[in-house]
């Protein structure tokens, strides 16, 4: 139960402690610490801002925040608590998040634990009360940088900030990646799925269309294709794909031998494989309500997306040869979103049609894959 | 695709009168809507009949039909003009009833005239609750089970099939008798049988109560090439059973996982495509069971809404504006979000902040009318506050309502809930009323636990604890607060800032905690000590992307944070306070002030800031002022804009030129003392002071040799008493600084005049007065005196214009704001005339005004008597500008800055009024209907909720007319029903003359009977005496639907005089009655010039160029 009176203390009473967050370029923010102390009362990582109104369960267990502290524009975050239903991974991967608020409990009918005590069950460490516009206003201005907070003094926080190596060149996939084979899903259509940090709503997704068999990211192409897949699936993944050569020779040894789809780091894998260059945004992509342009109807489609990398438009070149055309354009910077190989079965898209979190509108590109495959087996 | 060329004219109808559920959102649709379409290059032809719009400005559409929204008269718009297209999606329910009209008709065929926006079908499938429950189950959709009943039996039947609890839903009803839960079948016998006899078809709509689940809403566009966004989701406080419109409502959508929101986002596209709208904005309702996660589709309105206003300015996206432009062949992504400029408006705005809607209702004028709350829509008008939490925006949105409330308790207002026992507590804030959220923070904070108040209320516990946040914080002051302002640091006064405290509860809550031998904190005290420790506001921007794109439009909100981002300015700056919450007696009249004063002054190359918070408004639009800032009209709240704005002016060395506090009603006027001297533009608060206090305002019109009502200010009953027997039986007794006359009353003897004094006081206390503060009126009632109402205008050099000089139509004793008024005046003698000139420029003298002025005055036998002065816009302003032609508050706005009337003559804004040879009336619009147990006698105290204006070559012609656009359409034939008070038979006897002499035959109540036939005019049915035990004859006569109007006025004037149950009857089966015979005599007169000259119809354009002395 949950009365006044048993609130009720001096003014601070079961207030949390102060704790600070500092940006790599120096600037300082005031907060609250919440979920887990990390060590020596500092996090780090390289800090990201999300624009989602709900959906924060499924960010901060998206293993594609590797190596990143997530900032969430909207203020309060954990209203509706956290359930195993929407864990896009076994457990959070992102560094740590930074709120403007936290409910004092959550209330939903689908709850089955609050935020805060899901952060500290999983060591994810946390910083409330910060002003997270200036915060987005910032990162928007400078670009995403590294980030340290937590309950250390200043200088150790300025110290750690300055020090954090963000995610340009690592390769942060072997981390996240599965240690061995497994299946999901059912129906006749067989596919091979590379965990470069796969979400489980992805994995559902394709589980409903197909026989799934997962692999880990440097599981080789030749044992790939022994398996006798109808189709290959690249997954989303953390950190820079220019980081992975192992996995973009992978990928180029497919091309051609079986249907291929890729989804955001895939499909930068696959745009890469095919010759083509990958690009660091300013301040990336992150939030649900993205717009994109479907180039061959021109309908628009409302995204999910979470990259910081992107495909160069005009490295889709070989010998003055197009080795693939963009299908789908972002239309509020011109960012590729999707392409198609020209000369093999392959296509990509940069954002998340599984969305969780975001809008369904773009599901459809599952069924593409079916189809895809359906024609290459004939 | 570029804009449609196969269309050149488009006709856009308005929604007409202000009435409760279409209020000025539509004036705010409409105008964007208007405007939109002229850039395009369009040809505009604009209906509605409601003169205190925007929209129905003549400069705002080619041509402009203040006419009555009546299918008759919009088909000979139609003929006139005929337009290419019709959109009707942007005048609320009204605009698409006419356009259905239109297409049953036939007249669209016809003409060639094609409906964009939203087609007949799509229309029908939305609105005819049976066939949209049908079309949500082919796609595969849940409603609530429901079924129609005709008799008695039926309706049990169909309860048994469907389970209770059960919901009976007013199909055709007026005021919901017969709506309501039924838990058993004895409630549904006895609701149903209430319901079947109210309802004019014997039909009722049998629906599952799902009351208690949780309710949102989804705002939807779509495009021609069904592109599908979501603009806003809205969460409603009040859970399901108190309609939207009465419900505090939050955004964005709190308590839905992502995994329950985007599948409300399926169902909505899924619904927005079945029923067809093409393209525009829709809303869409949904029940969600707070147990299992359950959902029911309630209802989809196919066009912009008041939820869709809402959603606007909560999120930056224009719904109307966009609408307009899909709706003349634009894609989402072929316009641009003019707030970011570089982004389209295919996306999802996504917010970084909270807003809250808070309703405002008027159920202290309407007497008789319990203040329960239901699935009928009661509030007048609503407020919307911003904030970074939910506690910040609430906190607010309590205190923009003006109701001298300061935020969620913690001041004076909040004792009154001492007094309720523990359970009365929890009982109360289990019945949806006005006082529900107050009720809510009492009981938590009396220590009843959230799970025991959230059962008991159905009120999601996520809204509870965020409540507890602010109860738990109070708490700890006042723990805390013994020490006085030194108890608290920086952290201290952040952490209650970022709650939504204002300074005036901090105080409160300081004082309560204070040994009463310490001088109490002030309110200033708690600001002095806050600043000095360094918490101070920052204003955020409005920006639809949560910052992750650069902002363009200054739409700013306060909050207590790190970075405040109002940008610096280069130019001059006038601050515009708005007129606050839509309420009776302040409503969009002043909104219209407000604008126009904006953008005379962006005309004139100053910068204008707009301080407002009501979200239905034009002014609140972030495009009408150069710089937003949707803030509580509250002292600290003002100040603190007036530091931003002066601070933004610090590098350029460009000062704050001043405030306008004369544009929106008693709002802004009230605010004029806590304003810093001298940054008050025009007349001067001491002047308005004169004008207000009535000891001073004698004196001056003494002094002017000026005659008023002899009267006097009592602080006491003994006073008041004195007063009244120095100048004589009847008076009028009311509080002074009231609008609409509030809590005004006629008294003819000792015994209520006790009464009433006492009540006034008691009222005047719970809104934080005091009788010396506030003391009561007592003057002379002068009967059956015909009251004029004066609008001009003066400058600084002392130049008077008079612009209006209205006659009203009902005597003196119904306020000027409920009863019709004439431009020109009908029956003054020139010499009258002549004097109410003199006298007016006299009094603007004497008061040194610079800007607006309103004297209302009652002449009798030619003796012309002064009742008040206003020296601010009054409500009549828009109605003169259009009858006129005459941009009076645009010259008002002008001359409160400097500008003189010549100089505004040779500029060419200020021409002569036109005397075209037309006549306006203006004609107020009543909430009867809503409130079946109120007595729908006019008084002094105003309760119209809007108005609307009528036009013609003659009196009666634009009387006619206005009866029509107020729903009183005047029958061309029939039986007219007359029961008349003795002193009004003299004047009866003429109306009932007219009557016969029209045809219409005549029923009276016996004493009536008498006098017409002894006066030589046939009676053909009597009927027993008013009062009478046989009186029900009166009441079956109208209700057998023989009666085609009904003309009653009371003996006495007490409230609820008798022929109450005639009266009532009449509302009950929607015969149109008229209340005063000064009414009856106008009604008779249109009638006739109505058969003689036949309907036509004429644009404000012809009316403003048809001037015969320019
Ligand atoms: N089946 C129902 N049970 C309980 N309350 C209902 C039910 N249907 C509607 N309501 C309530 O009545 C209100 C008005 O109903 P709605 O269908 O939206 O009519 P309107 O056209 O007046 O908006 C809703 O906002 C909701 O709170
Ligand atoms: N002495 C009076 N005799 C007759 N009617 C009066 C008198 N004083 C006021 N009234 C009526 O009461 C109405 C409201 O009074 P007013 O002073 O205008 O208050 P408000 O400030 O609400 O407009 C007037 O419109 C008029 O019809
Ligand atoms: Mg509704
Ligand atoms: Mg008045």
């Amino acid at each position: 139960m949950s009365s006044v009176t048993d609130q009720v203390d001096d003014f601070f009473a079961g207030e949390r402690p102060p704790a600070l967050l500092v940006l790599a370029d120096g600037s300082v923010f005031e907060g609250e610490a919440i979920g887990a102390a990390p060590p020596g009362g500092v996090a780090t990582g390289e800090l990201v801002f999300n624009t989602v109104l709900s959906g924060y369960q499924e960010v901060v267990t998206d293993p594609s925040y590797a190596g990143q502290v997530v900032a969430f524009t909207y203020p309060h975050i954990g209203n509706y608590g956290v359930t195993p239903d929407d864990d896009e991974a076994r457990r959070p991967w992102c560094q740590g998040i930074v709120v403007r608020d936290v409910p004092p409990r959550p209330s939903s009918w689908r709850s089955r634990e609050s935020l805060e005590g899901f952060l500290v069950r999983h060591g994810v460490p946390g910083i409330t009360g910060v002003d997270t516009r200036r915060l987005t206003r910032r990162v928007r201005e400078a670009g995403a940088m590294g980030c340290a907070f937590g309950t250390a003094d200043e200088d150790t926080l300025r110290a750690a900030a300055a020090a954090e190596p963000g995610t340009t060149g690592r390769d942060l996939v072997s981390d996240v990646t599965t240690g061995e084979l497994y299946r999901v899903g059912t129906g006749a259509l067989h596919v091979v799925a590379y965990d470069f940090g796969v979400k489980q709503t992805m994995l559902e997704c394709l589980g409903e269309l197909a026989t799934v068999t997962v692999v880990p990211a440097s599981f080789p192409a030749d044992d790939a294709l022994a398996l006798g897949p109808d189709g290959v699936f690249l997954s989303n993944g953390p950190g820079d794909p220019a980081a992975l050569p192992a996995q973009v020779g992978i990928v180029e040894s497919l091309l051609g031998r079986v249907p291929v789809f890729g989804i955001c780091l895939g499909h930068q894998l696959l745009a890469t494989a095919l010759g083509g260059r990958t690009y660091k945004l300013p301040f990336g992509h992150h939030g649900g309500n993205h717009p994109v342009r479907r180039v061959a109807s021109g309908v628009v489609e409302i995204t999910s997306q979470n990259h910081n990398y992107a495909v160069a438009e005009d490295s889709l070149v070989r010998g003055g040869k197009p080795v693939a055309e963009v299908t789908h354009v972002n239309l509020n910077d011109g960012v590729v979103e999707g392409i198609r190989a020209t000369s093999v079965p392959a296509f990509g898209v940069q954002y998340h049609p599984e969305a969780g979190p975001g809008p369904h509108d773009a599901r459809y590109l599952f069924d593409d894959f079916v189809d895809l495959m359906r024609e290459e087996k004939r | 695709m570029p804009r449609r060329t196969d269309i050149e004219s488009i006709l856009v109808i308005g929604s007409g009168p202000i009435v409760i559920g279409q209020a000025c959102e539509f004036d705010y649709s409409g105008t964007q809507a208007c405007r939109v379409l002229r850039s395009e290059g369009y040809r505009v032809v604009l209906a509605n009949s409601n003169p205190a719009t925007i929209m129905t400005d003549p400069g705002l559409a080619d041509r402009t039909y203040v006419e009555p929204l009546d299918a008759e008269v919009l088909a000979a718009i139609i003929e006139r003009e005929r337009p290419d297209a019709l959109l009707p999606t942007l005048g609320g329910q009204t605009a698409l009833n006419l356009a259905m009209a239109m297409v049953e008709r036939g007249v669209l065929d016809e003409l060639g005239v094609q409906l964009i926006g939203a087609n007949a079908e799509a229309i029908s499938t939305a609105e005819d609750r049976d066939r949209f429950k049908a079309a949500m189950e082919d796609i595969g959709l849940e409603v609530p089970a429901s079924g129609f009943a005709h008799s008695l039996s039926e309706a049990l039947d169909v309860g048994e099939q469907i389970g209770f609890p059960i919901m009976i839903r007013p199909s055709f009803i007026l005021g919901g008798a017969g709506t309501g839960q039924a838990r058993d079948r004895d409630e549904l016998a006895r609701l149903a049988a209430e319901g079947l006899a109210a309802s004019p078809v014997h039909q009722i709509l049998i629906e599952r109560s799902i009351a208690g689940w949780k309710e949102f809403e989804l705002e939807v566009m779509r495009d021609r090439v069904d592109n599908c966004v979501v603009v806003c989701s809205i969460e409603n406080l009040d859970p399901m059973g108190v309609h939207t419109g009465d419900s505090i409502t939050v955004a964005p959508a709190q308590t839905l996982s992502d995994v329950e929101y985007q599948a409300m986002r399926d169902d909505a596209f899924a619904c927005i495509r079945r029923v067809g709208v093409e393209t525009g904005g829709s809303n869409i309702q949904f029940a969600v069971h707070p147990g299992t996660g359950r959902r029911l589709v309630i209802e989809m309105n196919p066009r912009v809404s008041r939820s869709s206003a809402l959603a606007s300015k909560a999120t930056g996206f224009p719904i109307a504006k966009i609408a307009a432009r899909l709706a003349v062949g634009y894609t989402l992504d072929e316009i641009a979000n003019d707030i970011t400029g570089a982004t389209p408006a295919s996306f999802e705005p996504t917010i970084d902040y909270v807003v809250t809607k808070i309703p405002r209702w008027a159920f202290e004028k309407l007497p008789g009318a319990p203040d329960r709350l239901g699935t009928r829509m009661q509030s007048v008008g609503e407020v919307m506050a911003i904030g970074r939490t939910f506690p910040e925006s609430l906190q607010k949105a309590i205190r923009s309502l003006e109701q001298g409330r300061h935020g969620l308790n913690a001041d004076i207002g909040e004792g009154r809930y001492e007094l309720l026992d523990d359970d009365e507590l929890v009982a109360r804030a289990a019945e949806p009323t006005p006082e529900r959220v107050f009720h809510l923070e009492a009981a938590l904070r009396r220590g009843i636990s959230v799970e025991d108040v959230a059962a008991a209320t159905g009120v999601d516990p996520w809204f509870l604890d965020e409540l507890m946040r602010i109860v738990v914080a109070r708490r700890q002051v006042e723990a805390a607060g013994a020490a006085g302002v030194g108890a608290f640091d920086r952290r201290h006064w952040r952490r209650m800032k970022r709650l939504g405290f204002s300074d005036a509860q901090l105080a409160y809550l300081l004082n309560g905690s204070r040994p009463s031998s310490q001088s109490p904190v002030t309110e200033a005290d708690v600001r002095a000590a806050r600043e000095a420790a360094g918490v101070v506001p920052t204003f955020k921007t409005v920006d639809t992307c949560g910052a992750e794109f650069a902002a363009h439009t200054p739409y700013h909100y306060a909050t207590y944070e790190d970075e405040d981002e109002v940008r610096p300015s280069e130019r001059p700056r006038v601050v515009i306070l708005g007129s606050g919450p839509n309420r009776i007696g302040q409503g969009i009249e002043f909104d219209y002030c407000c604008v126009h004063a904006s953008v005379a002054l962006r005309e004139a190359g100053y910068e204008t800031v707009m301080v407002n918070c009501n979200p239905e408004t034009v002014s609140t639009d972030y495009d009408t002022s150069d710089r937003l800032y949707f803030e509580p009209l509250t002292a600290e709240d003002v100040a603190n804009v007036l530091q931003a704005e002066t601070a933004a002016g610090a590098e350029s060395g460009q000062p704050v030129v001043g405030v306008v506090v004369s544009l929106g009603g008693q709002t802004p006027l009230k605010l004029a003392h806590a304003l810093p001297p001298g940054v008050v533009l025009g007349t001067s608060p001491a002047s308005i002071d004169l004008a207000e206090d009535r000891e001073r305002w004698n004196g001056l019109c003494e002094q002017l040799g000026i005659p008023q009502p002899p009267g006097g200010t009592a602080t006491t009953v003994d006073e008041a008493l004195a007063v009244a027997h120095k100048v004589g039986y009847p008076v009028l007794v009311r509080p002074s600084y009231v609008l609409g006359g509030r809590a005004m009353e006629i008294v003819y003897d000792d015994e209520r005049l006790q009464q009433v004094v006492a009540d006034l006081h008691g009222s005047l206390l719970r809104e934080g007065g005091t009788p010396a503060e506030r003391p009561v009126l007592v003057d002379r009632f002068l009967e059956d005196a015909v009251e004029v109402d004066v609008d001009a205008v003066r400058d600084r050099c002392g130049e008077v214009l008079v612009a209006g000089i209205m006659e009203h139509v009902e005597e003196a004793g119904v306020h000027s704001g409920d009863s019709a008024c004439a431009l020109p005046p009908q029956s003054l003698e020139p010499e009258v005339l002549d004097t109410l000139r003199r006298h007016t420029a006299a009094i603007a003298e004497a008061l040194q005004v610079v800007g607006l002025l309103n004297v209302q005055y009652a002449v009798k036998d030619a003796h012309v008597y002064v009742l008040e002065a206003n020296p601010r816009a009054s409500r009549t302003v828009p109605f003169v500008a259009k009858a006129t032609g005459v941009p009076l508050a645009k010259v008002a706005a002008r001359l409160l800055v400097g500008d003189t009337l010549a100089a505004l003559r040779d500029e060419g804004l200020l021409h002569p009024p036109v005397q075209g040879g037309y006549v306006a009336v203006k004609e107020a619009v009543l909430p009867f209907s809503r409130f079946p147990g109120v007595d729908t006698l006019l008084g002094p105290e105003m309760r119209s909720t809007g108005e609307v204006m009528g036009v013609g070559s003659t009196f009666g012609l634009a009387f006619a007319k206005s009866q029509i656009a107020a729903g009183t359409a005047l029958p061309a034939e029939g039986t007219v029903f007359l029961s008349l008070a003795d002193r009004d038979k003299q004047v009866g006897l003429e109306a009932a003359r007219g009557f016969s002499a029209l045809g219409f035959s005549l029923a009276a109540t016996s004493g009536t009977a008498a006098f017409l036939e002894s006066n030589g005019v046939p009676v053909a049915t009597v009927v027993a005496k008013v009062g009478e035990t046989g009186a029900a004859d009166a009441v079956e006569l109208i209700a057998s639907g023989r009666v085609q109007l009904v003309v009653n006025t009371p003996r006495g004037r007490g409230p609820r005089a008798d022929g109450l149950h005639i009266r009532s009857a009449a509302l009950a089966h929607q015969v149109p009655c008229l209340t005063t015979v000064a009414a009856a005599r106008a009604a008779a007169a249109g009638m006739a010039d109505w058969r003689h000259h036949g309907l036509s119809v004429v644009s404000l354009q012809e009316v403003h160029a048809a001037d015969g002395a320019r």
